[in-house]
């Protein structure tokens, strides 16, 4: 018995693997624990990130939903004191400026993302890159340049506040149509070509269509990213007691109003905060998640 | 529409986007720049803030718009890691998907709302819980003196937290689930226990991402406007205290902008301006980092 | 301080093992009884019996689909992570059931090592830590046993003379005949019993694969080698027994034949194995 074990350890290989198996199997309970309490730690951080969620969209809902009686909707803003006001002027101003900033920017965009997806020079290059940095900037910035170029020529007006909401969306529609574009088989696009057909006209009846799933989901991105900007309108459209339909002028908009009120020491006033909360999430996960079904959608037709 | 007209029009497009952004880089600096000829630039580092006496010192300011960025980042890096590593690998296959989903929609919320939450709902439970907490807990660290007023830097890091989370985890764990899986194989076959090989590897061979995903969330947090300006209380003193009311830029900026005039206008243009200039320094950078990771997965998908 | 018979009883050797380990083909290390590997209740191979012998390279051999992958991954708790496999049957090493449920798979990985299809290294450590991860993730903390494991197993990797000047530079500056030695490094490292090899030469070119193959045999009078090749002449080269593995009716593996190499490739008892050793040289 002891010769041979002696004969084992005079084996260097022998005796290295059993200091190893031995250390090996001593640590092995505290490198279990040690790993449970790393997984443990990681599960909670998951846990800690859920509850802002749940208790954002929960408070939102629970304090915005009684908000919603006939008047928030129909009923202009009032100033602070006298009850019975809405959020129908802000509600308004939104959807027309949001609508300028869509019929604008898709148009625009999306020939953005044709350009890109054709061309791979340093042109695209650079415009590839205006775009990323574009997305990544912080909004106010834009809200100023918005006053910069517009507001202190023209005025406060609805097209200010569609302009400085366009730059936001161009380069989210513009990179997601690329992404699309490219995406569209290239033997599509060379039968149209080799059919003789002109670029223009096969990317109008071949690559738009094939890619449309990915360019409506690009858009309700931007729309939704848009939509929900507040700092980019303080200095543009400046807010509006008033209904005002003109773009030219003025306008009031849902994130204005719910900036405006939710300072101020009104109970009615921060309760119609809450509603117009509601109603710009409701919208923008509508829309994100809008977003998300066409894109699943398009991965399923590719498969 | 012939071939040559299409190019053209789509170069013009391309070029028109392009001009944009040069545009909007000379227009900031064109309004920024004045006030350095009117004040020099001893602004920047003075702490003095009294429009009404025409002192315009931004540095409480920029101490503001740190403090709370690194409030928020201190919370978001491990706890968005974690999060991420729980999504990418350790939590349940059934849950990891609709959990990210949900995750992700947390960065669509518009700031606003952040803002509303943040000053009706958490500010009151910070005041009356979390700020007395700690004050008894780690008062002695002198850094969490004054009143409770639930408002203040603490609440806006802790609200900037919330915001930025979700870029956090949402890269970080796609870049974690695209460490390649021989890898992973390769350090189980080892003997790795699972916490030892995502530490060991997969952390490592995504942490370069992940310095992407942490600058972006960085570049996020300095910009962020709204929500910091309803939650911080809007102080234009340097802060003595994490409960004490501040300021950052961007809320210096959307609160005073209204009433502003004259040198107080350009003041607030500059600092729009340096705002500008980080914001896209931390995108440049952002996006090196996180290409290099794409770039470097080709390169060893090649190799092999 | 280890004793020696501190020793011979952590590694769960008896005195008669350490006796008889001197011949080769004479010490059973690794036993399978009646192993099945299903996927989602389908088996992928079924009912797979033979032993792998102390100094020697046993090989699976077998058309593609015939589970060999998936019967080697079985043998060091591979499958462990994929929810809808389940193994069934005997898989001893030793004195151990490598199958059963108390078996801690982190332990037996470092008592049965693996060699991928590809190169895996980890391209953010340097190649001295490449060497020794496999003891840091078992615990070994001491700087003395890792530099002489790692230097042990580069040389015996034949590694060690053109990397040791460069010890701490990234894994991924090596080639990729050099990477896949730093993986067997890697692996023995660790001084397993027992070295699994998942076709290690499938990504290499054709004199990396040469250095590979001559290292096999150099490795099986430290290590007993269990490989998977689709390659014929391969298993000829290094193996001295071959299994051989075909793909039932029913789509799932089955072992055929189980034969000293020479007998297999020479006069298998079954007309399948004939046919394929035939059919793929001919």
């Amino acid at each position: 018995m002891t010769t041979l074990s002696f004969d084992s350890s005079l084996d260097p290989i022998l005796s290295r693997r059993a200091e190893i198996q031995k250390i090996a199997s001593s640590s092995v309970k505290r490198r279990r624990v040690y790993s449970r309490i790393g997984i443990a730690v990681c599960l909670l951080c998951l846990i800690v990130a859920c509850i802002p969620l749940l208790a954002i969209i929960g408070y939102t809902v629970a304090k915005g939903l009684p908000a919603w009686n006939s008047a928030f909707f129909t009923k202009n803003m009032l100033p602070e004191g006298i009850p019975g006001g809405g959020l129908y002027n802000a509600i308004i101003g939104t959807v027309i400026i949001d609508a300028i900033a869509i019929a604008v920017t898709v148009p625009f965009g999306v020939l953005g993302g044709l350009f890109l997806a054709e061309s791979d020079g340093p042109v695209a290059g650079a415009v590839r890159f205006a775009a990323d940095v574009l997305t990544g900037v912080p909004s106010i910035t834009i809200g100023i340049f918005g006053y910069i170029i517009w507001v202190k020529n023209f005025g406060y007006s609805g097209y200010a506040g569609a302009l400085a909401i366009g730059i936001i969306m161009v380069p989210v529609i513009m990179r997601a149509a690329e992404t699309a574009l490219r995406g569209v088989p290239i033997n599509l696009y060379e039968a149209g070509l080799a059919l003789g057909a002109r670029k223009a006209t096969v990317a109008r009846k071949v690559t738009l269509p094939v890619a449309l799933p990915g360019l409506i989901t690009g858009v309700l991105l931007a729309v939704a990213r848009g939509a929900g900007e507040t700092a980019p309108l303080i200095f543009t459209i400046f807010g509006n007691q008033f209904l005002q339909t003109n773009p030219s002028k003025p306008m009031e908009a849902l994130p204005i109003a719910i900036y405006s009120y939710s300072s101020q020491p009104y109970n009615d006033l921060i309760e119609i905060a809450w509603g117009g909360a509601l109603l710009l999430m409701a919208v923008i996960l509508v829309l994100n998640v809008g977003a998300r079904l066409a894109s699943a959608r398009l991965r399923r037709e590719r498969r | 529409m012939s071939d040559r007209v299409y190019k053209i029009l789509l170069g013009v497009v391309g070029g028109i986007f392009v001009l944009i952004l040069v545009g909007f880089v000379v227009a900031m600096a064109t309004q920024g720049v004045p006030a350095f000829s009117k004040l020099g630039f001893s602004f920047l580092w003075s702490s003095n803030w009294d429009p009404t006496h025409n002192h315009f010192g931004i540095l409480p300011f920029m101490v503001g718009t740190i403090e709370t960025t690194a409030i928020a980042v201190i919370l978001t890096v491990p706890i968005g890691l974690g999060t991420a590593l729980a999504l990418a690998y350790l939590a349940p296959r059934r849950l990891r998907a609709p959990l990210g989903t949900a995750v992700e929609l947390l960065a669509a919320v518009p700031s606003v709302v952040y803002g509303l939450w943040g000053l009706l709902v958490v500010a009151p439970f910070f005041r009356s819980q979390i700020e007395p907490g700690l004050s008894s807990v780690f008062g002695w660290t002198g850094l969490f003196g004054g009143a409770n007023e639930g408002v203040g830097l603490l609440l806006a890091g802790v609200i900037l937290f919330i915001m930025v989370l979700p870029t956090m985890v949402a890269i970080s764990r796609d870049v974690l689930a695209a460490v390649p899986h021989d890898q992973v194989e390769g350090a189980m076959a080892l003997g790795a226990t699972r916490w030892q090989l995502l530490r060991k590897v997969v952390v490592p061979g995504a942490r370069v991402g992940i310095l992407g995903a942490f600058t972006l969330a960085t570049g996020r947090a300095l910009g962020e406007t709204v929500a910091v300006a309803l939650v911080i209380g809007n102080s234009t003193h340097l802060a003595t205290s994490l409960k004490a009311n501040a300021a950052t830029i961007p809320s210096l900026i959307v609160s005073t902008f209204g009433e502003a005039t004259g040198t107080e206008l350009n003041v607030l243009f500059t600092a729009a301006l340096v705002l500008l200039v980080v914001g896209i320094g931390v995108n440049v950078l952002a996006r090196v980092f996180v290409r290099s990771v794409k770039r470097s997965g080709a390169e060893s998908v090649a190799v092999a | 301080m280890t004793t020696p018979s501190d020793i011979t009883q952590t590694i769960g050797l008896t005195t008669q093992e350490v006796f008889v380990a001197q011949e080769p083909g004479t010490t059973k290390v690794m036993g399978l009884e009646d192993v099945t590997v299903t996927f989602r209740g389908r088996p992928a191979v079924r009912g797979v019996s033979f032993d792998a012998y102390e100094k020697e390279v046993t090989a699976l051999i077998g058309p593609s689909g015939s589970g060999k992958t998936t019967l080697l991954r079985a043998l060091n708790r591979m499958h462990d992570t994929e929810r809808t496999a389940a193994v069934t049957g005997k898989i001893m090493l030793g004195d151990t059931n490598v199958n059963d449920r108390s078996t801690d798979p982190t332990l037996l990985r470092s008592r049965v090592g693996m060699v991928f299809q590809r190169p895996n290294p980890f391209p953010t450590m340097s190649i001295y830590e490449n060497a020794v991860a496999g003891l840091r993730f078992n615990g070994v903390r001491k700087k003395s046993l890792l530099d002489e494991a790692a230097e042990s197993a580069l040389v015996a990797a034949a590694l060690w003379d053109s990397v040791r000047e460069r010890l701490k530079v990234s894994a991924s500056t090596l080639s990729g005949g050099e990477q896949q030695r730093l993986c067997i490094a890697r692996a023995l490292a660790v001084e397993p019993e027992v070295l699994l090899m998942d076709e290690p030469t499938s990504a290499l070119d054709p004199i990396a694969t040469k250095r590979i193959e001559e290292l096999i045999g150099e490795l099986k009078d430290r290590v007993t080698i269990i490989i998977v090749t689709h390659n014929m002449q391969q298993a000829m080269r290094v193996s001295d027994r071959c299994a051989f593995l075909l793909m039932a009716d029913d789509r799932s593996g089955e072992l055929i034949e189980y034969a000293p190499t020479s007998k297999l490739f020479s006069e298998p008892d079954d007309p399948r194995t004939l046919d394929y050793v035939n059919g793929r040289f001919g």
